[in-house]
């Protein structure tokens, strides 16, 4: 019965407690009580005890106040007969928990042991996971690729077992943290001993060999209702409703359960994240504190991620191409070695491309892939290297030319989604690779084409009504529709060019972080695309004819009301209605007065450097200081939530060479620092842009970490340098 | 002829055997000697003037009986009502009066016996009146609480009484578009006093509209100000370990037991018989110690906050002096039997009255004064240990006892569901809506002579879990289910029906949560408030799957209690004939017509077979309302509605109840 669980937690969080402060004491004893300590990129302390307490952990002395939150939390174990509730009690102990795992792991970092290695095969874990991957991650969160998050704790009864539910999980997008032991063995040890891709590129990731590492997990998963909520540090129960009602996160416990799992079970629960385990434990069943079971049990593995998916209340749709190999997002980021391939296409060592071309209904015939070139099947089986030219065209009573391009950069997914199958590149510049595993399954040629028919199909259901493929792998025929295809790629950039803000009567809206961030609303403008990158106007435009009801919403403009800084009435009603009255108006054009709310998933933070009279750039995985004296991760902690912060805006990097980039604050002449490896990504764009702007050599007057990390050299740097911001109006009227 | 049961609690029957074989009187020879008066008993004797009394009697009485003064027959039974509860306000708001007055005593330092015990509360009763207390002295706040508080027993002008904003909106409208918010505790009762003189109100729909208005002010008002402010002196209950029934007397202690209401002096007993001189003292008179006991309400103040055992509810007074081991009983208000003076005569026992209010032919008087408080308290507690040497063996000398876990206050209720992270009432809305709990039942009121004492009150605790319906008992409803045994963990997983037991084995709580006193009878329509807040139920009070009853109903209390839940929308059942019974147009306005305005009702039911059945049909009927799952027995999977992206998006707008919004 539950009372066990409760004891077992009650005791959990003792053993705890007790352990963390014997660590701590010894730390502290050490190091001082002054020792300042951070867990790596994080903007948040020690999350849990932050997000729940609003204290700020900094040194090993605040630690001891932290583990103080903990001790009062703890309670007695109820009786054997005529016991006393337990339930709440149980519940305050699981938070004890997390509260000491905090503070043990933390002591582990000052003492070096974290990340943890394994001390027989040297993998090294994960450990605490940053905010740069959480905010990475952003938008996979909310657009239904990533929809869940599964713990799975201990090890399965056989390494089989274990490779099973990891690729059950893979193939339903579920991000999988892997943390824990039973009887000395783990998942994570399992995988490895079965060859399986470990990291966050396979979406499975051990944390570290003992329960308490679970706790990176929930640190993680925090840190969704601080960044992406905005909710407020110490407004523990707003935090913890969010965690149940938008962190679709479960645990899996493989083996038997001790104390400790218990009791972070319980402070799992008090997040609204349930346990399924494998072994015959008590259950509970009764729903409120979880949105449905707490505990329950499944001795059938075949079943037991379908079985934690509903417990959690999760519904995941996947679309599954009729090919021999597993599918999923979670096989994107594998990679395929030279050794490990079977044959290649492109990446400059074949000619290729792929081309997504609009046809009338009567010109194609649906679902149909050809392949072009005498005795393909005989090339293909020798392996080694190919021509390939991939030509998609699709037609539809909505079809548009211009969703042309959008479709096309799908291709990258469709193929890459494909477990042995990897794609890099675009248009003529694409590089593909099957690997002998995917070739030993039974991948051919055809399954490239039918993967691609019927996610087109699926991604833009109702766009396209006929999708067919050809693919070309004869020389003569790639560099002939080669010729073609560059033809149509240099129409499209030109139509690109012309594709302006005035030109368009219509905006579009990017809800789909209102999952995580609900007050949050991005408006996507020809000339501006969503902060985190993923969604330019013409995905918006395509994404609404697809599903009108979707996350993405026409914004007709309405009236200009003021050019220069980039506001609408069109805008503004929409804005109104669709933040929950959050936000009022909005100025495109400008950092300084009502600008942009952001999610969380932004690529970029602007800020604004007042004695510089400019703005700074820092994208998300520069982890040095910034001028500002914030690093990325602290800035973004001001940034996100949906609220309009003047000085500070999230952007997306390609906005940063756009014409209307800070218009109304005098634009790209505004920026003075930005991180090298972005000016080296902004590089051909921002020059042309620059020299439109009549400063042809503004790049190098930028500063950059190497430069200045400070506002005081900064200055220096801008006025050796003759920097065209210092002789600029000052950016605060 | 069968033989006749007088106390359905075994232990208490024993003591009434033994009683009849001593040929000592007691409440069930006086209940078999004294039938009630016919007339009286179903409402039809009016005596509120001199040219009476008059009997409304004979055929078709409803239509042609007529008093002197022409009264008829419905005017009679609804005037007699409202009186009763007028009386029963006056007894739960006097005693809130006294709370109240002592809270500002303490916070303005003119006594240094009590003191702000639970600041958490405080805060919280500050927050119910928009009283500010971030950074002010706790005192202050205290002030300005026990102020406002104050006001609600004499505001003049018009206004509501405080707490009616607590109820949920819709409650309070309704409350409001028929008039009968309360304007303030003792003008409701003075108004239906005079109301009730000769001559003045005779439509008996408008005279029934006062008495819940007079209800209203009781519960909402006397009750609740009460609950709050003995919470913030003594300590918010949390859930306690004690013991029930009259093995809690110890042979070699000193036995004092504390009856009655009021919980002021008690508390200061339970810290004065733990005094090092006291416990000296006690030696010097050859017993081991000071036991403290309690019984009546007393008794379910400090069981909730302190653990002290009880020797059970009102019927058991006489036969917890005939045990022969109470050396003295201090009786202060309410429920306590005249016939305790008479009887302690015959054993040792010292009966000592201590309310200015309350005096006795026959027993001493130490009056108590809450500046004095411990010094009184001493020197009852003196001269109990004086009379134990003159202890003899004469008595039943009864030893079974019975383990209680108490403590349940609307915070540890909202606590036991989540801890302090996750507390709300959420897992209970969801089990009701499920069907894991069939719905709630408020067993409370009185323990009666007249029927199996206690016997009513056991057998609708065991069928009421065994259909999973969850039980909040408070008074004597507590005290009867305590002394029988029911208020144990155990008690679910042996008894409860399999939706209740999963929920009850989840949280570690017995299937009857003892909520306190019968004043504490206000923590039940704070619970319902909160679970109308919390949504995916009623939105009101009214429509819950909820039912109070009280099945030996005798006091005028219970009637003001009755009242105030029916008004608030909870339809209650009470035990005994019909006190309006002989009005049919009374039975049905307090019926029909109040489930249609309010959706609660007051029926009479002597039959606890029919009782039970009514109970659940009004909590099945009330689920098929909120279009719930059909109760079914051990059937209670939640439908799970699976959340894709485009559903998560749209949380916040369609603000689902059942997710948390």
């Amino acid at each position: 019965m539950s009372k066990l669980i409760a004891s077992a937690a009650i005791r959990g969080a003792q053993t705890l407690v007790a352990r963390a402060d014997e660590m701590l004491q010894k730390a502290i004893a050490e190091k001082g009580k002054d020792f300042v300590f951070e867990f790596p990129d994080t903007a948040f302390y020690l999350p849990m005890v932050y997000a729940m307490t609003g204290f700020q952990v900094k040194t090993l002395g605040d630690m001891n106040v932290a583990l103080g939150f903990a001790k009062e939390l703890l309670h007695d174990e109820p009786e054997e007969h005529i016991w006393r509730p337990y339930l709440g009690e149980a519940l305050d102990s699981g938070m004890a928990t997390l509260f000491a795992e905090e503070v043990l792991l933390a002591v582990r970092y000052v003492n070096g042991l974290e990340p943890c290695k394994d001390q027989e095969t040297g993998y090294v874990y994960n450990g605490f996971i940053t905010d740069t991957i959480q905010r990475n991650l952003g938008i996979q969160l909310v657009d239904g690729t990533m929809p869940g998050f599964a713990a799975i704790i201990g090890a399965a009864p056989t390494d089989e077992i274990a490779v099973t539910i990891c690729r059950e999980l893979q193939e339903k997008n579920i991000l999988t943290f892997l943390s824990g032991q039973s009887n000395g063995d783990s998942v994570t040890k399992q995988l490895l001993r079965k060859g399986v891709e470990l990291g966050w590129d396979t979406r499975i990731v051990p944390l570290g060999p003992d329960t308490e590492h679970t706790l990176y997990a929930l640190d993680w998963a925090i840190r969704a209702s601080l960044i992406f909520g905005g909710k407020k540090p110490g407004n523990f129960k707003e935090h913890l409703m969010y965690q149940k009602d938008r962190v679709f996160a479960f645990a899996i416990a493989l083996g038997p359960l001790d104390d400790i799992k218990w009791s972070t079970g319980a402070g799992a629960i008090n997040m609204g994240f349930p346990a399924l385990c494998d072994t015959d434990v008590p259950v509970i069943h009764p729903t409120g504190v979880c949105t449905y079971e707490e505990v329950d049990k499944e001795f059938d593995h075949a079943k037991i991620v379908q079985k934690a998916i509903e417990m959690r209340g999760l519904k995941i749709t996947v679309e599954k191409p009729p090919i021999p190999v597993a599918y999923g997002p979670a096989f994107e980021g594998e990679r395929i070695r030279k050794e490990d391939t079977f044959i290649e296409f492109g990446g400059q060592r074949t000619a290729a491309f792929e081309w997504v071309r609009m046809r009338e209904m009567e010109e194609i015939e649906d679902n149909k892939v050809i392949i072009v070139g005498d005795n393909w099947q005989e090339k293909y089986e020798k392996g080694g290297q190919l021509p390939l030219g991939i030509l998609i065209e699709c037609a539809g009573r909505k079809m548009q030319k211009d969703f042309e391009s959008v479709i096309e950069r799908k291709i990258h997914h469709n193929i890459n989604e494909a477990q042995g199958v990897w794609h890099m590149g675009q248009r003529d510049i694409n590089w593909i690779r099957i690997s002998n595993n995917a070739k030993k399954e039974g991948f051919t040629l055809e399954h490239l084409g039918i993967l691609q028919a019927t996610m087109t199909h699926h991604r833009f259901r109702s766009i396209v009504d006929k999708v067919q493929v050809t693919l070309f792998i004869d020389e003569k025929d790639v560099k002939e529709k080669l010729e073609e295809a560059r033809a149509a790629y240099r129409e499209r950039d030109q139509r690109l060019g012309t594709m302006t803000d005035e030109a368009v009567d219509i905006f579009y809206s990017c809800l789909l972080c209102q999952s995580f961030a609900p007050a949050h609303v991005c408006v996507i403008t020809p000339e501006r695309l969503g902060l985190c990158g993923a969604y330019n106007w013409l995905d918006g435009k395509a994404a609404y004819e697809i599903d009108p009801t979707g996350g993405n919403q026409p914004v007709p403009k309405g009236e200009l009301l003021d050019a220069k800084y980039g506001r609408y009435t069109g805008v503004d009603d929409y804005l109104k209605k669709a933040s929950g009255g959050a936000v009022e108006t909005l100025n495109l054009y400008t950092i300084m007065e009502n600008p942009m709310t952001s999610c969380g998933c932004f690529e970029c933070i602007l800020a604004i450097i007042p004695e510089a009279n400019g703005v700074m750039i820092v994208n998300r995985g520069f982890t040095g200081m910034t001028p500002m004296g914030m690093k990325f991760s602290t800035l973004a902690g001001t940034v996100g939530g949906g609220a309009q912060t003047p000085g500070f805006m999230g952007v997306g990097v390609n906005f940063i060479t756009s014409k209307k980039f800070l218009f109304g604050d005098g634009g790209i002449k505004r920026i003075v620092w930005m991180p090298k490896a972005l000016k080296e990504r902004v590089g051909d764009d921002f020059k042309q842009r620059a020299a439109e702007a009549g400063a042809p050599d503004l790049l190098d007057k930028i500063a950059d970490e190497t430069i200045c990390e400070d506002s005081e050299k900064l200055l220096e740097h801008l006025t050796a340098a003759g920097h065209p911001a210092l002789e600029m109006d000052p950016i605060i009227q | 002829m069968e033989k006749k049961v007088h106390s359905a609690n075994p232990s208490s029957e024993k003591i009434v055997l033994w009683s009849e074989e001593q040929k000592i009187e007691t409440c069930f020879d006086r209940a078999e000697k004294m039938k009630p008066c016919p007339i009286g008993e179903e409402g039809a004797c009016c005596k509120v003037c001199h040219m009476g009394p008059c009997r409304l009697v004979g055929k078709n009485a409803e239509e042609e009986a007529r008093g002197v003064c022409g009264a008829q027959l419905s005017t009679v039974a609804a005037r007699n009502f409202l009186r009763m509860i007028a009386a029963g306000t006056s007894a739960h708001s006097d005693h809130a009066r006294g709370m109240a007055y002592t809270l500002l005593a303490v916070a303005n330092g003119e006594t240094h016996e009590f003191k702000i015990t639970d600041v958490r509360k405080l805060y919280r009763v500050a927050g119910y009146l928009n009283i500010e207390f971030e950074g002010r002295p706790v005192n202050d706040v205290a002030r300005d609480i026990a102020t406002k508080l104050i006001e609600d027993f004499g505001r003049q002008m018009g206004g509501e009484i405080n707490y009616a904003t607590r109820a949920p909106k819709k409650t309070l409208e309704r409350w409001r578009k028929w008039g009968i918010v309360p304007r303030s505790i003792d003008r409701e009762v003075v108004e239906a006093m005079h109301r009730t003189n000769i001559g003045v109100d005779h439509d008996p729909d408008h005279l029934l509209l006062q008495g819940l208005r007079t209800a209203l002010a009781d519960g909402w008002g006397g009750c609740m100000i009460s609950t709050d402010i003995t919470d913030i002196l003594f300590g918010t209950p949390t859930p306690i370990k004690a013991e029930a029934s009259f093995g809690i007397f110890k042979e070699d202690e000193v036995n004092l037991v504390v009856h009655g209401h009021e919980p002021l002096m008690a508390e200061i007993m339970v810290d004065v018989i733990n005094e090092p001189e006291i416990v000296a003292y006690a030696k010097s008179k050859g017993a081991k110690g000071v036991n403290l006991g309690g019984m009546c309400c007393t008794a379910n103040e400090v069981l909730m906050r302190h653990g002290i055992p009880t020797a059970g509810g009102f019927t058991n007074q006489e036969l917890g002096i005939m045990t022969g081991l109470i050396d003295a009983l201090t009786v202060d208000v309410q429920c306590i039997m005249p016939a305790i003076a008479e009887l302690s005569k015959k054993f040792h026992t010292k009966i000592i009255t201590t309310s200015e209010k309350a005096k006795m032919q026959g027993a001493m008087h130490i009056q108590f004064d809450e500046h004095r408080a411990r010094e009184i308290a001493r020197e009852i507690v003196k001269l109990a240990i004086d009379n134990f040497p003159n202890r003899t063996t004469k008595g039943s000398h009864i030893t079974e006892k019975f383990p209680v876990i108490g403590g349940f206050s609307h915070e540890y209720i909202e606590y036991m569901q989540g801890g302090r992270w996750r507390g709300s009432f959420r897992p209970l809305n969801d089990a009701i809506m499920a069907g894991r709990i069939r719905g709630v039942v408020g067993l409370a009121g009185c323990d009666n002579p007249r029927v199996p004492s206690t016997g009513l009150h056991t057998f609708l605790a065991t069928e009421l879990i065994r259909n999973d319906v969850l039980i909040v008992s408070t008074g004597c409803g507590s005290a009867a289910c305590g002394t029988s045994g029911y208020l144990t963990p155990e008690m679910a997983l042996e008894n409860a029906g399999p939706g209740l037991r999963e929920v009850c084995e989840a949280i570690g709580i017995p299937p009857i949560l003892h909520l306190g006193a019968c004043v504490d009878n206000s923590r039940i329509l704070t619970i319902a408030s909160a679970m109308a807040a919390e949504g995916g139920l009623s939105d009101e009070i009214g429509g819950m799957p909820a039912v109070g009853i009280a099945p030996e109903w005798m006091s005028e209390k219970a009637i003001a209690i009755g009242c105030y839940f029916a008004a608030s929308g909870v339809p209650v059942i009470f035990g005994g004939n019909s006190p309006v019974g002989a009005s049919q147009e009374v039975t049905r306005i307090m019926t029909d017509v109040w489930f249609e305005r309010f959706k609660g009702a007051f029926h009479f039911e002597p039959d606890p077979e029919k009782m039970l059945d009514l109970a659940l049909k009004y909590i099945d009927t009330a689920r098929e309302a909120l279009k719930l799952k059909k109760y079914e027995p051990g059937k209670f999977a939640t439908e799970k509605v699976l959340m894709d992206m485009a559903a998560r998006r749209e949380l916040e707008k369609s603000a689902k109840p059942h997710l948390g919004f």
